[in-house]
């Protein structure tokens, strides 16, 4: 395990960036409710997410695991009838204050999606789509970018050659880890990953997991996850969603070892979803 | 039950389907018929002389240049008009727009447009930009008109190929902070171009065949070389061919101009549709996502 | 097991601001560039209704003139059609029979002939066969009118006299040839959508029930696919009775009530477009023709409207309504 609020602060101080208590997580949510339409979809979330560590979402289909996570960066107010309603604080600050701009919202907190979704565009096109989104022009510092991006996505030895090529000639895994840096490239400060690796095959898969530990050190990752290993395996802290309520939250370990509520473990020990 | 006898039940099958086989021949053969028959007749009237002159002794000689230039100064300038609109109108229809009443009432616009006759065009092309916008009969408003007239099968078009562009590429780009008009037009709008452009080539190809629109906003029988401002009149290829068919006074010797006229035209408006149709089918199948 | 060390070490360079900077408030230049963006796209949609608004709003600006001197029942139903006499007369009824005549007529060539055309398409034909015959249909939709009207014209007419010893070719029976032409492609490939368009699920139940393929297509796949194809049979007659380059070369011109389909007529469109170029703008007969414009575009209209209701009414919803 890597102090990770320390390493980050020290981080800080290095780049001379006002800093923040290490204490104080990075995502805060008071009695959240939303709706689609008149359907309840999640009832009551309170819940904290810890600055640079990773946090599962788990829960069976319909759990509002995969809602939840769309709230923070707020990509469901694209579909039409949705409410929010309580506090989801980013950095203390409510993300649906009505004078905080949606756009700005999703370049600081980054997704990745279920299927790998790269543009029909070359590989560095793919990565360079946000930076010059927001007015990044020079080669030079694109070139920057893309390298650093496809590094921390570790697939720059794989695509270094062939950068100008289309996107959609690499392999499901290629394209998913792809995906993570062209949202690393916006540097952001929370990477959502909705189930990143459910179109993968296993050796894909791990490739991503290990990349996830690997990206706490820079960012706070928050994934959904069907699968319990995996959640086991790459986070700090695990949630547990049911019947959109958070049922219970804690250290991962905590959670699957001894876990408080019995619909946690039932869920667990595998006795539904 | 020996009516339900497989064999007669087989029998009734065939039957049936050797019927729709020859429905099938028979619309081919007016297809393949008129093909061959106006080839047949027209190859012989066309020459360089054909294509590149203009028409001599009353229209009884030479060629049809200007009529040839007229029909690409009308399409062109239908385009110009059409393809920015319909591709906007698509661009609501498919990006913007949410179900309701505001959405019923556009698409029952854009159906009743398609579905006004073309002589409707014509009469509504006169009396607005002939008449209203005082354009006189011309290019302009001949142009105007037809752009008017191929309005829906752009957008038509245009919203079948931006519907095709997966959501995934919008999730992605929006999830990344581009704003709405960003994501449509670094990445939705790339992505469905080659549909829009097919969509256009068809538009194209309609807009050049189309004479009843032009009649009495734009085209006249002759004119002295070529149109030198939007404003004048100008000679086009499907007016061309109605004029030496019915009004002249060498009806029987112009004959073979007139099959040479309309090999043209057909080979123009074909070709596009052709063209058109043989991109679309290639990319269905090479289609990547 | 981390493979990539030095990617790390990248992590490390680029390290994201981790610090509280606050979300900007929305960018008032950028929101309300969007929200303007948006309009723009909006009143483009909007633009079809509104041309659709201009084009009733100018034929009746142009044709309503004319019942100033002339009655609208002795307009619609007035036997004669005299514009240049003086004193004219302005009765359309022969007109309109024309086109209904062409219509009818072209229509009971046209929807067979489609119809089956989309059956041998959409259920016969292989799939090589189908990829190479369908793009043969479009060819036909997008055939020039004028080019028909030359054929009916210049080919069908003098068979046409010679064969059956008329005194002319150009006649009901030619035109509706030919506008049948025009209508198959429309037609045939709305009703072929409209058969491709039925569940395969419910097809493959029907096989498997030991059904044929004409059994399944009679009972399963027709009645599923029957509004679409309803709907295409009235657009492909709307799209005869609108067209004008056909009936104005082969139909004749006659303005008369037709008692046999070997007779001339002179129908709506081919009056306006023979007429126009002769007439005085802001004459009686002017109006006149706008005033037919008028009838032409509500019959059409009509039409449509009722073709919009068909694919919506009977639009199947699920397997229920089979």
């Amino acid at each position: 395990m890597v102090k990770a609020s320390a390493a980050a602060q020290s981080l800080e101080e290095s780049q001379g960036r006002p800093s923040a208590k290490p204490e104080r997580p990075i995502i805060e949510v008071r009695g959240l409710n939303f709706y689609y339409g008149d359907f309840q979809a999640l009832t009551d979330i309170n819940m904290t997410v810890k600055r640079n560590q990773v946090t599962a979402l788990i829960g069976p289909s319909g759990c509002g695991k995969s809602t939840f996570l769309r709230l923070l960066n707020r990509m469901n107010e694209l579909i039409p009838g949705t409410r929010v309603e309580g506090e989801l604080l980013f950095e203390g600050i409510n993300l649906y204050d009505p004078h905080v701009d949606p756009v700005d919202v999703r370049r600081r907190v980054g997704m990745v999606f279920q299927k790998p979704n790269p543009f029909p565009k070359t590989i560095y096109n793919n990565v360079a789509y946000g930076p010059r989104l927001h007015g990044l022009k020079e080669a030079k510092n694109l070139d920057n970018i893309v390298e650093r991006s496809l590094k921390s996505a570790a697939l720059w030895d794989e695509v270094k050659d062939i950068l100008h090529q289309s996107a959609l000639g690499l392999s499901g895994g290629q394209q998913q880890r792809l995906c993570i840096a062209r949202a690393i490239a916006m540097s952001p400060e929370v990477l959502l990953m909705d189930e990143p690796t459910s179109a993968l095959d296993p050796i894909a898969t791990s490739r991503i997991e290990e990349l996830v530990k690997e990206l706490k050190q820079s960012y706070t990752v928050i994934i959904v996850t069907h699968n319990m290993q995996q959640a086991a395996r790459v986070s700090d802290d695990t949630a547990f969603f049911y019947m959109g309520r958070l049922v219970e939250m804690g250290p991962t370990e905590g959670i699957f070892t001894k876990p408080q509520k019995e619909q946690t473990e039932h869920y667990i020990t595998g006795r539904f979803g | 039950m020996s009516r339900h006898s497989l064999a007669s039940r087989h029998f009734s099958q065939n039957l049936a389907f050797t019927v729709f086989r020859l429905i099938m021949l028979t619309v081919l053969a007016a297809l393949g018929g008129i093909l061959l028959y106006v080839f047949i007749h027209g190859i012989s009237a066309i020459s360089w002389e054909f294509l590149t002159a203009e028409p001599t002794n009353s229209m009884t000689t030479g060629g049809i240049f200007p009529a040839i230039m007229g029909t690409l100064y009308l399409t062109v300038g239908a385009i110009l008009v059409a393809l920015p609109l319909g591709v906007a109108a698509a661009i609501y229809l498919s990006e913007y727009a949410t179900d309701g009443r505001t959405l019923r009432i556009v698409r029952l616009g854009i159906q009743n447009l398609a579905g006004v006759p073309s002589v409707v065009f014509g009469l509504f092309g006169l009396a607005l930009f002939v008449g209203y916008f005082h354009l006189g009969i011309s290019i302009a408003a001949g142009s105007l008109t037809l752009g008017l007239l191929i309005l829906p099968t752009i957008i038509g078009a245009s919203e079948e190929a931006l519907r095709q562009v997966p959501s995934t590429f919008r999730e992605a780009s929006l999830g990344l902070g581009a704003t709405r008009w960003q994501t449509i037009r670094k990445v939705v709008l790339p992505a469905a171009l080659p549909g829009i452009l097919t969509g256009s080539i068809l538009g194209i190809g309609r807009a050049a065949g189309e004479t009843a629109p032009i009649m009495f906003t734009a085209a006249t029988f002759y004119t002295i070389g070529l149109p030198r401002s939007p404003l004048d009149t100008v000679m086009a290829l499907p007016y061309h061919i109605y004029v030496l068919a019915t009004a002249g006074t060498h009806i029987e010797q112009t004959r073979p101009l007139q099959y040479g006229t309309v090999l043209v035209l057909i080979s123009m408006v074909l070709g596009l549709s052709l063209v058109a149709i043989i991109i679309r089918t290639r990319m269905r199948k090479t289609k990547q996502w | 097991m981390l493979q990539i060390p030095e990617a790390q070490v990248i992590v490390g360079d680029n390290a994201p601001p981790v610090a509280v900077a606050p979300l900007t408030k929305r960018k008032v230049t950028s929101t309300v560039q969007e929200a303007r963006i948006r309009r723009v796209f909006v009143v483009s949609g909007f633009f079809s209704v509104i041309i659709m608004g201009l084009i009733v709003l100018f034929l009746f600006k142009e044709g309503l003139g004319l019942f100033s001197t002339v009655s609208v029942k002795d307009f619609l139903f007035g036997e004669f059609w005299y514009p240049t006499y003086d004193p004219a007369d302005f009765g359309i009824l022969p007109l309109i029979a024309g086109s209904m005549a062409v219509t009818v007529i072209s229509s009971a060539i046209a929807v067979p002939l489609g119809v089956g055309a989309a059956l041998y398409l959409g259920e016969v034909a292989g799939h090589r066969t189908r990829e190479i015959l369908k793009p043969a249909v479009e060819l036909l939709a997008s055939l020039p009118s004028v080019v028909l009207g030359f054929v009916g014209m210049v080919v069908i007419a003098p068979l046409m006299q010679q064969w059956w010893d008329i005194p002319t070719g150009l006649n009901i029976l030619n035109a509706s040839m030919m506008l049948a032409i025009m209508a198959i492609p429309t037609i045939a490939s709305i009703s072929e959508d409209a058969l491709h368009a039925v569940p395969k699920d419910l097809v493959e139940a029907s096989l498997a029930l030991g059904a044929t393929r004409l059994e399944t297509l009679t009972r399963v796949i027709i009645p599923g696919a029957i509004s679409g194809m309803g709907t295409g049979v009235i657009l492909g007659m709307s799209r005869a009775m609108g067209e004008t380059m056909v009936v104005l070369m082969v139909a004749g011109g006659a303005a008369q009530i037709p008692t046999s389909i070997f007779e001339s007529v002179r129908p709506l469109p081919a009056t306006i477009a023979a007429e126009m170029g002769e007439t005085p703008f802001g004459s009686e007969h002017y109006h006149a023709l706008f005033a037919i414009g008028i009838v032409l575009f509500l019959l059409t209209m009509g039409f449509n409207l009722v073709a919009a209701y068909i694919s919506r009414r009977f639009h199947q919803k699920g397997a229920a309504t089979l």
